[in-house]
């Protein structure tokens, strides 16, 4: 992990004012669109060399979407992403394949990862076949050995395929298939929910040791609040398509300022029998709202227990609240909120 | 800037680099897999310990011999009409493999003989037909399935138009239109109706494929369209279309042998099973072995390509492993 | 509604008892035993969890308890399954089944699945009241609504006559619930029922489940692999590996002082939501296959305690106790080393 007393190293990766919508349409011949789904809507962030961003969020909240915007596998309906200032999102062709050579992609189930027809070795050596100049061809045997050492797995594997392995052998074998070329960010959707709790810590080890030694920057998608605390250094909470709350882990962890963040931490249910009488729960009304049809102004409103009017009217931005804009504290971070109030949950 | 990454050669520091590892995350002890399988030999490995799956594929294997080879079987030409032989004797069932064991036709012909050179017709027929049809269906519901859009849009309502042909009434109309119809012509007019079927399973199974996380890994790689199409989309689709192919097998056959009945399939001096149910109809009531033995063989033909189809469908249906 | 009470609770006998069962099942590789030599009890009012990964048995024991186990490939080999004392087991087909029907109900994972999906959930509620107690349909409706109502879904009289799909995860979740409820029934088994849902909606469902079963004061046997969970509603907790209970105690001891390497593990192994935390701990290797459990205690290839006996004798669950000898509440744990593993 980047060292923290030096603060964030160069960004690597920027995302401004993304937005994503999937147009509902009518009619089979001659289509008209009567809509649209709001996944991804105006959305900025940064990622820096080497660290580890965090986004959480319930599902439908357009968190995957953002992998996939990120991955180039859907195009952005406005809004840029850049990678070392230039943006990919308009790329194609070769200057598209090149790009992908650095960002790569960790799903979240690995029984639908990895082709079931394709073995071990062509699934980890197809990166080296798409890109055959980085690897040489009578060295790629090797190299995908040497991943294969590197996740912790076999080499002698080779030649098996899929369905030979557990759901956590799966992932390393996706894991090793993500570091074949040498990339400098991993999109990592939901990399470990599909795992055994004891095989969970497994493959975060691994992925913390190979952000290391690699000095790889993960964007780290998951809806378990305990698990992206673990490995982020910057974590965004995501709802309805839009940010509520980003800061380090500290801030939103111990001092979130965002309602939804504090209805979704004391929600958790925490592994200590303890505390769990005396454990303020906010527990929320309702379901999230359509992503085609969005509450106006602040979209958390409809399920909130501190909505006023203003709410209604004014969408929050994402920004220092004002009453935080001097204070010293871990509130002094950005929330979407009009009535942003840092509260403690996970301790108190 | 990739200067500094490329000297560092990351990768090539990482078999010395693992000293630091956690002994915890080091090797994934697990249950080690056991010899190298692949989807198909799994199957393989099911279907023949399966009854159901050997007796109709040594059956078939039996006919494809028969097929090639029908002179090893009888002594005696289909073609050779000796009067003599009367069609109202009763066929000597005990003389195996004889010449007259099931009896004579109105020509004299052996039936024996006959059925055994009518294999060829139906099975050449049938197994080209197949061919032709999951080769052009394939191709079809593949492009309709992966481009979708504009191409999907033109491509269905084409199959559309094809299915809205009752098969054998199609196949009739071509048919009549020609004088001499050799397998060839029978095939030809059989796969012009028949690739839809095909194509629309190919179609369904490539939409649900495109949309699976391997395809979006290979996409995220920078793999190009023809990459994906053969390397992914292709080998995982086959399976649904090659079970319904061997399923259709026994349908193509039934259809030549129907039209060969109906006296527009294949025209003399072709020799086919459905030819020659057509012409024994006449003496059915004084000598039903006519008709009787190349009935039978026929539909053991048609129930083993179509238990074949189900034994290998069960073996690679993914929902029962 | 009034708590039913047919047969008055005998003390000293539990209300589901689980004795010495054991659950093969024929596959590929050979026999899988399943579920092997698993005992619990559940009494009115108390929650058990049973806690375990995927092939640790905790669902196949529940799916023999409620006779859903699909025979074959599954077999009962052996043991005992006491309602009130009688084994159900033993039970006469047509008793059998009305136990299971009225006095044992199961909430899934998969809401979506478990609902038929072209009847409303009005009439899927209402039929409950039809087919066991025989009412109209009119009766049947205002007993569905009712139910809704209590599950708090909102609106419930409009929404009696919807689609299941027109529910949310949530919702349909507690639609499940409001069935399982619906003949008022002693147990409940509640198989992951909220994995699938989302966290917030999770904690709320949660809540509905442990008030009514306050206000019912049933028996819960609620099955799941998340230790988060437990720690919130469980009273005790019994611990699955490999097919067998590894580690059975009050709550609150569990966490505090795990008494099985397994345990120990999993705790240390879940990151915490309220630090950061170093490095994770993780238990090396993988759950066993079925068809190939190691020899003498199942979990040896992965324990870093693991000695010469631990490869060769099966540990049998022992009671634990305190470094004096004085009892613990009834704990119990299948280690050989459980005096190690509690008081280091």
């Amino acid at each position: 992990m980047a060292d923290e007393a030096a603060g964030p190293r160069e960004p690597i990766l920027e995302v401004r004012a993304l937005v994503k919508h999937f147009p509902l349409t009518q009619g089979i011949l001659f289509k008209r669109q009567v809509g649209a789904v709001k996944a991804v809507d105006d959305i900025s962030f940064t990622l820096h060399r080497g660290e580890t961003l965090g986004i959480v969020g319930e599902s439908g909240c357009g968190k995957s979407t953002v992998a996939k915007l990120l991955m180039n596998l859907e195009q952005p309906t406005a809004g840029e992403i850049l990678y070392k200032g230039e943006d990919i999102s308009k790329l194609s062709g070769r200057a598209l394949k090149a790009v992908r050579r650095n960002i790569q992609m960790v799903f979240q189930d690995p029984y639908t990862s990895l082709n079931p027809r394709m073995t071990v070795g062509d699934i980890i050596g197809e990166p080296f076949e798409i890109h055959p100049e980085a690897a040489p061809k009578g060295d790629r045997r090797r190299k995908v050995q040497e991943l294969l050492d590197v996740v912790g797995l076999n080499p002698e594997y080779i030649n098996r395929y899929p369905h030979q392995f557990s759901g956590g052998q799966r992932q390393r074998i996706g894991i090793a298939r993500g570091l074949a070329l040498n990339p400098e960010v991993i999109i990592c959707d939901e990399p470990v929910s599909a795992l055994d709790v004891s095989v969970q810590a497994q493959v975060i080890n691994l992925m913390e040791r190979l952000q290391n030694e690699y000095d790889l920057a993960y964007l780290f998608i998951a809806h378990d609040l305990s698990i992206v605390r673990h490995i982020s250094d910057r974590v965004g909470v995501m709802y309805l398509g839009k940010l509520a709350e980003i800061g380090t882990d500290t801030e939103i962890y111990d001092h979130p300022t965002h309602p939804y963040t504090q209805a979704l931490l004391s929600a958790v249910p925490q592994p200590d029998p303890e505390g769990r009488d005396t454990r303020e729960r906010i527990i929320l009304t309702g379901d999230v709202p359509s992503p085609a049809n969005p509450p106006s102004g602040c979209r958390f409103r409809t399920r909130c227990w501190k909505a006023q009017d203003k709410c209604a009217e004014e969408v929050p931005l994402l920004a220092v609240p004002e009453r935080f804009k001097d204070s010293d504290t871990g509130a002094r971070h950005d929330s979407a909120c009009h009535f942003a109030e840092d509260k403690d949950i996970v301790h108190a | 800037m990739p200067e500094a990454r490329a000297t560092i050669g990351k990768k090539e520091a990482v078999p010395s680099g693992g000293g630091a590892v956690p002994a915890a995350v080091a090797v994934d002890a697990g249950p080690a897999p056991g010899k190298p399988r692949s989807l198909w030999s799994d199957a393989w490995h099911d279907l023949r310990r399966k009854p159901s799956f050997v007796i109709p594929a040594l059956i078939i294997l039996l006919l494809l011999v028969v097929a090639a080879f029908p002179g090893w079987f009888t002594s005696v030409s289909p073609r050779a009409a000796d009067l003599t032989n009367n069609y109202l004797r009763e066929p000597e069932l005990t003389h195996f493999f004889s010449p007259e064991w099931l009896g004579y036709n109105q020509q004299g012909q052996s039936i024996w003989a006959r059925m055994l050179y009518g294999t060829r017709a139906s099975i050449v027929i049938g197994v080209a037909v197949t061919v032709l049809v999951t080769v052009l269906g394939s191709l079809v519901g593949m492009l309709a399935g992966y481009f979708g859009g504009w191409v999907d849009a033109l491509l269905s309502r084409v199959i559309d138009i094809f299915l809205g042909i009752p098969f054998l009434l199609g196949a009739m109309v071509i048919l009549v239109s020609f004088d001499t119809r050799t397998e060839w012509t029978v095939t030809f007019a059989l796969a012009f109706l028949g690739w839809t079927t095909v194509a629309r399973v190919m179609r369904g199974s490539v939409i649900s494929i495109k949309q699976s996380d391997y395809v979006a890994a290979a996409r995220s790689l920078g793999a190009g369209t023809s990459r994906i199409l053969l390397r992914h989309v292709l080998p995982n689709a086959m399976a649904p279309v090659i079970v319904v192919a061997m399923i259709a097998l026994g349908g193509y056959i039934t259809a030549e042998a129907v039209l060969s009945f109906l006296g527009i399939g294949l025209s003399e001096p072709s020799i086919s099973w459905g030819g020659d149910i057509n012409r024994a109809q006449g003496q059915i009531r004084i000598a039903e072995h006519i008709l009787l033995y190349p009935s039978i063989l026929l539909s053991i033909t048609i129930l083993s390509f179509l238990m074949l189809g189900d034994a290998v469908r069960d073996a690679l249906d993914p929902k029962l492993r | 509604m009034s708590i039913e009470m047919t047969k008055a609770d005998v003390p000293g006998v539990p209300l589901l008892e689980v004795r010495d069962l054991h659950v093969e099942f024929r596959t590929r590789e050979g026999q899988a035993k399943a579920v092997n030599g698993v005992s619990y009890t559940v009494d009115a009012g108390e929650t058990l969890a049973v806690l375990g990964e995927s092939g640790s048995g905790k669902s196949v024991t529940a799916q023999t308890i409620m006779g859903i186990l699909d025979m074959p490939p599954g077999r009962i080999t052996g043991g005992e399954i006491l309602f009130r004392g009688e084994d159900m087991l033993k039970m006469p087909e047509d008793q059998r089944r009305r136990v299971r029907g009225d006095k044992i109900a199961m909430i899934f994972q998969d809401a979506l699945s478990s609902l038929n999906p072209v009847l409303s959930v009005g009439y899927q509620l209402g039929e409950m009241f039809r087919v066991h107690r025989g009412m109209s349909r009119k009766e049947a409706k205002a007993k569905s609504v009712e139910l809704m109502d209590r599950v708090r879904i909102p609106a419930a009289k409009e929404r009696v006559n919807d689609y299941p799909h027109q529910f949310s995860g949530g919702m349909r979740q507690r639609i499940m619930i409001a069935m399982a409820l619906a003949l008022e029934p002693d147990v409940i088994i509640a198989d992951e029922p909220t994995t699938a849902l989302d966290v917030t909606v999770q904690a709320q469902v949660m809540d509905l489940l442990s008030e009514l079963q306050r206000d019912f004061n049933m028996g819960l046997i609620l099955i799941t692999h998340d230790l988060g969970v437990v720690a919130d509603v469980a009273d005790k907790i019994a611990v699955m590996y490999a097919g067998r209970i590894v580690e059975h105690a009050p709550v609150h001891e569990l966490y505090k002082r795990p008494a099985h390497p397994y345990t120990k593990g999993l705790l240390d192994s879940i990151p915490r939501l309220d630090h950061k935390g170093k490095e994770l701990y993780a238990i090396k290797g993988l759950p066993p296959s079925l068809t190939a459990v190691p020899s003498g205690c199942a979990f040896n290839p992965r324990c870093a305690m693991a000695r010469d006996v631990c490869r060769t004798e099966v540990p049998p669950l022992a009671e634990v106790t305190e470094r004096d000898g004085s009892p613990l509440g009834g704990r119990t744990s299948a280690c050989h080393f459980w005096k190690e593993t509690i008081h280091g």
